[in-house]
């Protein structure tokens, strides 16, 4: 019976890693549902970028206060995760505190600055929590925060305040063993956050003790097993990830640069008679013009929606959303991985030939929103993991407007004007050059 | 001084080449209020003698707020077809007060085969700044007065430019007054993505009334912007506001024109 705890604890950690490892290769197969795009061109300017947007949180700081905190829970994650290694070690290898004696004087110093983040952690998703539930800030309660969306962001917010409480209790109750001189709790000195619990723990006898300590020990880790699995299987949190291959493949041109379709341009080469480049098979099937659905869109497209945080930053700054119209680009973000998510499971329980009469455009995202954007890239300037929704709007609007040729009554006449009169107004071409004659007035 | 806007077409028949070509654009061709910029900026060309043209009849729409309503054919078409008229020019340089058409030519154009320097007026404008050939006068008509600046989301956050307006401005000697969003979260006039072209989805509000309100609180009696369809907005936006006799509406180069006395 002896190594019954190390046989639990490695067939929770295998059903744990083995659950995550599911999630990552559906997310993957979900994002690789998306065109193909090449972005492996610039690994410096990419890995810059990836640097100071997502290690960095650079676009985070034009708020600095929500910032800082942010920054207190995202450090406590990487640094809690140092001590998760050690709590993983012992509980393969059935030993207390195995980095005692590898890392001297120099433990309790470690454990110190875990707990500091630990505590600042605590403090900073209690914020949190009165920020979304009390205060009530306004980019958190619009039309698309519905139950779900605020739901995960409290679960997320109180597990890591569990974790955490676990953590310093386990370390208080392990202080009060140690002075008691009990078997296995090797002599690591109180820490300072976990020190000042210590009275709360000084009444129970070392059995109680004991299963206090090893509850927590064990909550602790299976808390961090679930977080991880949560964060994986459907939720925002997956940001923690995937912002870094998100920012690494960002695009790089300028904001205002929308991309060339290139079947478009052979065919408007072909009908002026210039020369076209590459085979001009009139038979090659030609794929749908704009999007129209998930699959349509790029794989970079569909990484973006699940790296969307919900934080609302984007819809904040959209003016058409300010002017009180239907359009939210994080609705717009949310919606794509929604959708790419029940294609998803589509494919998995109805195989590839299922069709379930749904679409992106349509029954997520309506006409209406897509064509209130002004494209004025304020969603994608205040997307602090450098998301571009303007490029799925442009791609369901170029479906809507090519496909469809449903335009609004007056951007036809503007086309028509265009391809007619060379102007977006109904003014003759030969009436063009008439500006001169104010030059002289 | 009379002043001169010739072609392209002319100055290739007398065997010349301009610097550089001003890019005109359909709402400096054709808007009333926009074309009062398009002659200022040829006035100001004009007093400092710099080689340039325009394409006067020959030039068409760069195929903007097609492209930006999503028939690309349509933006293809047109792009095809002016780049083989510039590219039959030989331009190599552009110059042009709309932000659309900048954005457009500048980086969309290239793929498509039409390679030229392209500048917006406002960087051509603070260029000639800084080579001394417009200077601050003593005195100017604006000297003192508030102006706040609108920024072009095609020119700031499309292309990074929020610098070179307001380095414009400060040779007016005016007191530059900001509005809370600026630059990089400057709010959009309402124009863009082709909403100039029809009307806007129901909502609470009409964004060029959004964004004049915020002008508007900032006291200052003359709104500067550098596109003429932010100037067609912030106008709207005024007269909505009936302060038209209090507040104008002017582009960097009517304002420079205007210190210059042109
Ligand atoms: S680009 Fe479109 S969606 Fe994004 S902020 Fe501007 S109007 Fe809103
Ligand atoms: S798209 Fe970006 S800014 Fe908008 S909610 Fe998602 S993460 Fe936040």
């Amino acid at each position: 019976m002896k190594y019954f705890p190390q046989i639990i604890f490695l067939a929770l950690l295998l059903i744990a890693s083995s659950f995550i490892f599911k999630s990552i290769r559906r997310i993957r197969r979900n994002i690789l549902l998306g065109h193909r795009e090449d972005r492996s061109d610039n690994t410096g300017k990419r890995l810059k970028t990836m640097l100071l947007v997502a290690l960095g949180q650079k676009k985070m700081f034009k708020k600095p206060l929500p910032a800082l905190l942010h920054l207190f829970v995202y450090l406590g994650f990487i640094i809690v995760n140092i001590e998760i290694l050690e709590i993983v070690l012992d509980g393969l290898f059935g030993t207390h505190r195995l980095f005692v004696p590898v890392t001297g004087n120099f433990y309790p110093f470690l454990i110190n600055v875990f707990e500091f983040f630990a505590v600042s952690v605590i403090i900073t998703c209690a914020i949190f929590l009165i920020r979304r539930n009390i205060l009530k800030v306004k980019r958190f309660h619009a039309q698309e925060m519905t139950s779900w969306p605020r739901l995960d962001a409290n679960i997320i917010l109180s597990i890591e305040i569990f974790l955490m409480l676990c953590f310093l209790s386990m370390n208080a109750a392990d202080y009060v063993l140690q002075t008691r001189g009990a078997e296995h709790y090797i002599s690591t000195g109180s820490f300072f956050f976990s020190g000042l619990l210590i009275n709360l723990f000084q009444g129970f006898n070392d059995k109680q003790l004991v299963f206090i300590e090893r509850f927590c020990w064990w909550s602790h880790i299976i808390g961090v097993f679930a977080f991880a699995n949560y964060v994986f299987y459907n939720s925002k949190h997956l940001h923690i990830f995937i912002s870094f291959p998100n920012t690494f493949f960002s695009k790089l041109e300028p904001a205002g640069k929308f991309t060339n379709m290139p079947e478009v341009t052979k065919e408007v080469k072909l009908m002026l008679n210039l020369p076209v480049e590459g085979p001009t098979d009139s038979n090659a099937p030609i794929g749908r013009f704009g999007a129209k659905d998930v699959t349509d869109l790029t794989w970079k497209n569909l990484m973006e929606a699940y790296s969307c945080t919900e934080c609302g930053r984007c819809t904040a700054q959209c003016p058409a959303n300010i002017t009180g119209k239907k359009l939210s680009p994080r609705k717009i973000m949310m919606d794509t991985r929604d959708r790419v998510e029940e294609v998803g499971q589509n494919l998995d329980k109805h195989g590839k030939d299922f069709n379930d009469n749904k679409a992106l455009l349509g029954d997520y995202i309506t006409v209406e929103e897509i064509m209130a954007c002004t494209t004025c890239n304020a969603c994608v300037e205040a997307c602090p993991v450098n998301i571009d929704p303007l490029n799925i709007i442009l791609q369901l609007r170029r479906y809507k407007i090519m496909e469809e040729s449903q335009a609004p009554a007056s951007w036809n006449m503007m086309f028509s004007n265009i391809e007619n009169n060379f102007a977006p107004w109904k003014f003759s071409p030969a009436d063009r050059f008439k500006w001169i004659e104010k030059l002289n007035q | 001084m009379t002043y001169q806007a010739p072609t392209l077409a002319d100055l290739t028949a007398q065997g010349k080449q301009p610097e550089v070509l001003f890019w005109v654009g359909c709402a400096g061709s054709f808007d009333e209020r926009a074309k009062s910029i398009t002659v200022a900026f040829i006035k100001i060309l004009n007093k400092l003698n710099i080689n340039f043209a325009v394409l006067g009849p020959e030039e068409a729409c760069s195929g903007e707020p097609a492209k930006r309503a999503g028939n690309e054919f349509l933006f293809q078409m047109q792009a095809i077809s002016n780049i083989q008229i510039l590219n039959g020019y030989q331009i190599k340089k552009i110059v042009t007060a709309c932000p659309h058409c900048f954005n457009t030519i500048k980086n969309e154009y290239p793929e498509l085969g039409g390679y030229y320097e392209v500048i917006h007026h406002s960087v051509f404008l603070q260029q000639l700044i800084d080579e001394g050939k417009i200077k601050m006068r003593e005195g100017g008509e604006f000297k003192g007065k508030k102006i706040t600046y609108h920024d072009s989301c095609y020119l700031g956050r499309a292309n990074n430019i929020y610098e070179a307006p307001r380095k414009v401005l400060e040779v007016l000697d005016a007191q530059l007054v900001e509005m809370k969003r600026c630059r990089t979260t400057g709010l959009c006039c309402g124009a863009g993505g082709a909403q100039m072209f029809k009307e806007p989805e129901p909502g609470s509000k009409d964004i060029n009334v959004e964004r004049t309100e915020e002008a508007l609180s900032t006291e200052a009696k003359v709104i500067a912007s550098a596109c003429p369809f932010c100037m067609t907005m912030l106008s709207d936006g005024v007269k909505n506001k009936e302060k038209e006799n209090e507040v104008k509406v002017y582009d960097l180069a009517e304002l420079i024109a205007k210190n210059e006395g042109l």
